[in-house]
């Protein structure tokens, strides 16, 4: 039987008179890669905040690997192996491609963070330097954020969340605001480096052809609630999913 | 060649041209270098919180504290030792810092510049108060003694200065080992991201408590020496002005050179006297203009003109080989 790596139980948030989650639960199984579809206000950023501990739910319960993550911080959960990378890549606009990936590496090693051991010391910047190079943005290490694509950037906040072995990584809308023709080399790499890890991926994303390429099930978000959860073929073929979701029936 | 580019090394070499210079110098400018190292350490604390994003228009408060330390001790009970109570001077503001960094450093922006100004200015009312610490007219200070050794005159002031030097290298050898270490990485991310840095796994808060601590332990060693070597506290150490100056001179360094911070420090103590020699009235607007160019040319300090300069000797060096 295949371990569970993320379980959801009865999640219900609101904010205001809007409902963004509404007794949702699910069982995620390690080694997975499942996609999370859905129009734009439902409620899929909000299942990720709430697994990542961004936002508190108003009532259940989010089990990872067995334990109760509900109330514990961002900071809590991404030590436990929950990762995240964002919407809007949050990088450090004013470091290099290499220093944002050092400061990951700073952070997610077997000891603390020295107070004196240089961080670009040559074992480091030798690490920080293969998975960019596993991320194919070796090239533009030294370069600033602002002298990148918007796909470097998503490769680089995907690449700073994989590092130090994590069980889990939630990726929200990793090809938003990438040129079209960069989409699936982008999921290529994505897909490839993650694939190294073994880590159990739930991603959001609006492209059906990336949803049916990359992912072994989809769960598919409406009005704060999940109206089906199965493999591609029979998600995006549902009657719901077409008329809430995909828009394929008027 | 290599012995020459080690930290170590190069710290020991500017510690035997510093002293070297302070025989060099005139009384009147080792008095200056000694006054402009010693606000060079509070500025150096605030260069530590200004690199993950924290202004603190506040360390007056430690700089006080360490100062009105050295003070009780020396006048109420009777230690004079320089070791000693830089020592204690150190040790109540790392308290005092390790009390108020956990609260003070969960806010951010305005609002944490305006808050260390207040615990600041707190002090500063509390003193003028205390009688028994001299009220506004504070205390004045025993010329120290080293280690049972009582130097006078232009030998006290060499002594003081060399020790200052000391503590000088030693605390700006360290710093640029931790602005350089993992920890010093992770600050500078933190003035850019505080949401990735949580979300990679490291507290923002427990770094931030962190350098709020070192720059209060500065802060008191810089008002410790400032203190004997002026022989006089008051409460205006405290004062808003004088967290000011220490908040002025981190702006005029940056934050990409540790020794630019000294400099810059002795260059606002020269504009400071000479402008007030010759324009008693007006010396703060000599003061602001000067300021005013440097942000104008030198947006990221002093410390970025000595980066450049340092890369291009870098550069040069290889194209040569």
């Amino acid at each position: 039987m295949t371990a569970v790596a993320l379980q959801v139980d009865d999640l219900h948030k609101r904010f205001d008179a809007v409902t963004a989650a509404e007794g949702i639960s699910v069982t995620v199984p390690e080694g997975v890669v499942w996609s999370l579809i859905g129009s734009n206000g439902a409620g899929k950023t909000t299942f990720v905040n709430m697994v990542t501990g961004y936002i508190k739910p108003d009532r259940g319960r989010i089990q990872f690997h067995g334990s109760d993550i509900t109330a514990l911080t961002p900071r809590e959960i991404t030590r436990l192996g929950m990762r995240r990378s964002f919407q809007i890549p949050q990088l450090c606009a004013e470091l290099t491609v290499l220093e944002n990936m050092l400061v990951s590496c700073a952070i997610n090693q077997d000891r603390k963070p020295s107070f004196w051991h240089p961080a670009t010391s040559k074992d480091d910047v030798d690490k920080a330097m293969e998975i960019l190079a596993r991320f194919r943005i070796a090239e533009s290490s030294n370069h600033r954020m602002a002298e990148l694509s918007g796909g470097a950037r998503k490769l680089l906040d995907i690449a700073m969340a994989l590092y130090g072995n994590p069980k889990v990584m939630l990726l929200d809308e990793p090809t938003s605001g990438v040129a079209a023709e960069e989409k699936f080399p982008i999921m290529d790499r994505v897909m490839e480096a993650l694939s190294k890890e073994n880590v159990t991926t739930l991603f959001v994303e609006h492209d059906m052809d990336i949803v049916t390429r990359y992912s072994d099930r989809v769960l598919a978000f409406y009005d704060g609630r999940i109206i089906a959860n199965d493999s591609p073929d029979e998600v995006l073929g549902d009657e719901d999913v077409q008329r809430y979701v995909t828009g394929t029936v008027t | 060649m290599s012995f020459l580019k080690s930290l170590p090394s190069r710290s020991l070499i500017l510690f035997c041209i510093l002293v070297g210079l302070g025989f060099a110098m005139p009384t009147w400018g080792v008095f200056l270098v000694t006054i402009a190292f010693a606000k060079g350490l509070v500025a150096l604390g605030n260069v530590a919180m200004m690199r993950g994003g924290l202004v603190s228009f506040g360390q007056g408060l430690y700089y006080c504290t360490g100062a009105y330390v050295a003070g009780f001790m020396a006048i109420h009970l009777g230690f004079s030792d320089i070791f000693l109570l830089c020592l204690a001077g150190v040790f109540v503001s790392t308290i005092v810092g390790a009390i108020l960094g956990p609260i003070l450093s969960t806010y951010r922006g305005i609002f944490f510049a305006m808050l260390s100004l207040a615990v600041s200015m707190i002090l500063y009312g509390a003193l003028s108060k205390a009688t028994a610490l001299g009220s506004t007219d504070g205390l004045t200070l025993p010329g120290p003694t080293f280690l049972g050794f009582a130097p006078e005159g232009r030998a006290l002031s060499l002594h003081l200065y060399i020790f200052t030097v000391t503590l000088v290298v030693a605390a700006g050898t360290l710093m640029r080992m931790l602005f350089d270490s993992e920890r010093g990485l992770i600050t500078l991310a933190i003035k850019d991201n505080e949401l990735r840095v949580e979300y990679l796994g490291a507290s923002v808060r427990a770094t931030m408590s962190v350098n709020f601590v070192i720059a209060a332990a500065l802060g008191g060693l810089g008002g410790v020496i400032a203190g004997l070597a002026i022989g006089h506290v008051d409460p205006e150490y405290a004062y808003w002005t004088t967290s000011g100056e220490f908040v002025f001179v981190a702006i005029l360094a940056g934050h990409f050179s540790v020794g630019a911070i000294f400099i810059a420090s002795v260059i606002l103590e020269l504009v400071r006297s000479f402008s007030s020699l010759y324009f008693p009235n007006t010396w703060q607007l000599a003061l602001g203009l000067f300021l005013l160019l440097v942000i104008l040319l030198l947006p990221d300090g002093l410390g970025s003109l000595m980066k450049r300069w340092s890369r291009a000797t870098a550069a040069f060096t290889k194209k040569r080989i």
